[in-house]
């Protein structure tokens, strides 16, 4: 086990799997010689030279179409925007092309390609770069999403990534990149999607969450312990395939949860987890479920505004002592 | 021209009879969907033939080949089997795409056939990432990728060509302009008539020329595609071309005059084909044997269609991705 920042356990996955597969490259703006826009990348050209980590010009379009060309045909692009708000002008490249590829050629092409970058809320970036886009692409058939929340996750399910044969989308945080934990340094040690992780147990409440969010919804349960309330916590950490099965152990234990993520309240991630669990777990259930999410609106540049609109650790308490009927 | 490519008359036989096949394959095409056998759009080709076959002719048959959703002709010139080409019309599960994609989304990998696409200018990022994944690997393959003059006004054409410029991707970027983007003249469309000038700004090698024949095709092409693998530089040629049906089935072509349809018809490079080796070549009997053979090829792939099953639903889950379903 080594101490690392998220940024370095991200940086150590792509690595270790460009050592392992040469057919791994990765492609973005900024990637190279500036050593990345956040320094994900630092170092990297500097190890696999000029033809695996590749400067992109401002062609967010041009060059994920042509890392989604380069991966049906067999090599294993990483495409990183400098933030998840860019990929909007490549979405029709996702959706129609790396999402549909392989059931339009009737299963004949597989797109084994990772799309990766920081996601949501940074610090007073305003309404054009606070964008939560896991709720756009995890709608999409095709596609598979994920949302580390720790540097071990953010390694070990970005390995699992590179090494998938279908399109996934990546979900990092500014606010997360200089987070420090205990992560293995076994290059063959991969995190399943698809599993999510109770981070701390519970039994009267539980609350669900991803990427930053988790941290949130941790701080959130201690000042709930304060109170007497154990809340559980879960780390979805992949949102397209959903753990269902944890998620309904979970509310078939506490009775009651509430999602806690960052983006818009009207459809998207949360929505679905709740229509899940009214589905799947009804009978367990002693309230409706809430959602603490961004506030309906895009995001503010002035900071008290802003702090305002992002859901943080009053809005997840206010949900759950609604859950708890204890407002 | 700098190249000179061998003529012969069996050449020259077995070009009309591609060309002559496509023909037929489309005219029963629309046939058959006028008696409500194929759904959807379809797209025909009828009149832009010569540039079909004359590509491919001059193609490896593993340099790669996209186009846009008006691609039959392109298939069956690369040599997909018209029965696969007609099932697939069909929406029959022994189609190219086992029904799964239809006329826009003719696929066959065995044929480096990688796709018709319906979104306009999408697919010029695509084809421009398996060049560069050609060049990636050290492999002497180049790609071919069509569009109509409608796709030259979208960003992505441009991303395409801008990237691939700089990355010297061995590519072949082939603009058919038959002059109307759907119903819309290029006067209309464009403040530059000449498409090949785009390549000026990319300082990309050009090439422009009005069709005439299925072995002035041959010769245009065989040069860009040399430039491709000896030297791994891009080319764009405009191929100033006309389609005598409407955009799709339901387009009445309202839009052009019945003597401009005429006038360009008695320019027809199949029939002008036909007649050179007919009346200058005095092959009359081999033009008649092959035509028979092609009139049982087209009936016998209307009757494999016809008879086909269709795809049954366990194919929907298990084409949308590579492995275990992600929900």
């Amino acid at each position: 086990m080594t101490v690392m920042r998220y940024r370095e356990a991200i940086r150590a996955a792509m690595m270790e799997e460009m050592e392992r597969d040469s057919r791994v490259f990765l492609v973005g703006e900024e990637v190279g010689h500036y050593q990345g826009a956040y320094k994900v990348s630092e170092g990297m050209l500097e190890r696999f030279g000029e033809k695996r980590v590749l400067d992109a010009p401002i062609t967010e379009s041009g060059f994920t179409g042509i890392s989604i060309g380069a991966a049906m045909v067999g090599l294993r692009p990483i495409v990183e925007y400098m933030t998840w708000n860019f990929s909007a002008v490549a979405f029709d490249q996702i959706l129609n092309n790396a999402a549909k590829l392989r059931q339009m050629s009737g299963g004949q092409l597989t797109v084994p390609i990772v799309f990766r970058a920081p996601n949501a809320s940074a610090k007073q970036v305003g309404s054009q770069h606070s964008h939560a886009m896991e709720h756009f692409y995890a709608h999409i058939p095709g596609l598979k999403v994920l949302a580390p929340a720790t540097p071990a996750d953010a390694k070990g399910l970005l390995k699992t990534a590179i090494r998938d044969d279908n399109p996934v989308l990546f979900m990092e945080s500014e606010t997360l990149y200089n987070i420090k934990g205990e992560v293995s340094d076994d290059p063959d040690l991969l995190v399943p999607m698809g599993k999510a992780n109770i981070v701390r147990p519970g039994k009267d409440v539980s609350i669900i969450a991803w990427s930053r969010m988790v941290h949130v919804a941790l701080e959130a349960a201690t000042e709930l312990a304060k109170e007497g309330v154990e809340a559980e916590v879960i780390d979805v950490r992949s949102l397209r395939p959903l753990d269902e099965t944890t998620l309904v152990e979970s509310v078939t234990r506490t009775h009651r949860a509430v999602v806690a993520h960052e983006g818009w309240p009207y459809g998207g991630v949360g929505a679905e987890i709740a229509d899940r669990l009214q589905r799947l777990a009804f009978d367990e259930l002693d309230a409706p479920i809430l959602r603490a999410t961004t506030l309906d609106v895009p995001m503010p540049y002035n900071a008290k505004l802003e702090q305002h609109v992002i859901p943080g650790v009053a809005r997840v308490l206010e949900n759950v002592r609604a859950v708890l009927y204890r407002s | 021209m700098t190249t000179t490519l061998p003529k012969s008359d069996e050449l020259s036989l077995d070009l009309y009879r591609q060309m002559h096949t496509i023909r037929r394959f489309e005219e029963e095409a629309a046939r058959a969907y006028a008696q409500g056998k194929i759904g959807g759009f379809l797209h025909l080709y009828i009149g832009q033939e010569p540039i079909a076959v004359g590509a491919s002719s001059v193609m490896r048959p593993d340099d790669y080949l996209l186009t846009t959703y008006r691609d039959h002709g392109m298939a069956l010139a690369r040599g997909m089997s018209p029965r696969a080409a007609m099932a697939e019309l069909f929406g029959k599960v022994t189609g190219c795409s086992k029904g799964l994609g239809g006329s826009m989304h003719f696929f066959d990998v065995e044929h480096s056939m990688l796709g018709g696409y319906g979104i306009v200018g999408g697919h010029i990022p695509i084809a421009a990432g398996t060049a560069f994944a050609s060049k990636y690997r050290g492999e002497d393959r180049v790609t071919l990728v069509f569009f109509g003059e409608g796709a030259c006004s979208i960003g992505d054409f441009h991303e395409g060509l801008s990237l691939a410029a700089l990355w010297k991707l061995p590519i072949v970027f082939v603009c058919e302009n038959n002059e109307y983007s759907m119903g819309t003249p290029m006067s209309r469309t464009m403040s530059v008539e000449d498409v090949s000038m785009k390549a000026l700004g990319y300082g990309m090698a050009r090439d422009r020329f009005f069709v005439e024949s299925v072995d002035q095709v041959r010769e245009h092409l065989a040069e860009a595609i040399e430039r491709a693998r000896t030297l791994s530089e891009p080319t764009l040629v405009e191929i100033r071309t006309y389609r005598f049906r409407g955009h799709s089935m339901s387009d009445p072509g309202k839009y052009r005059t019945p003597d401009e349809l005429e006038d360009r018809k008695k320019k027809d490079a199949v029939l002008r084909a036909r007649a050179e080796l007919v009346d200058e070549k005095g092959l009359k009997e081999a033009v008649e044997k092959l035509e028979a053979e092609v009139e049982e090829v087209i009936a016998d792939a209307v009757r494999f269609a016809e008879e086909s099953p269709e795809p049954g639903i366990e194919l929907l889950e298990a084409t949308t991705y590579s492995g275990e379903f992600a929900r």
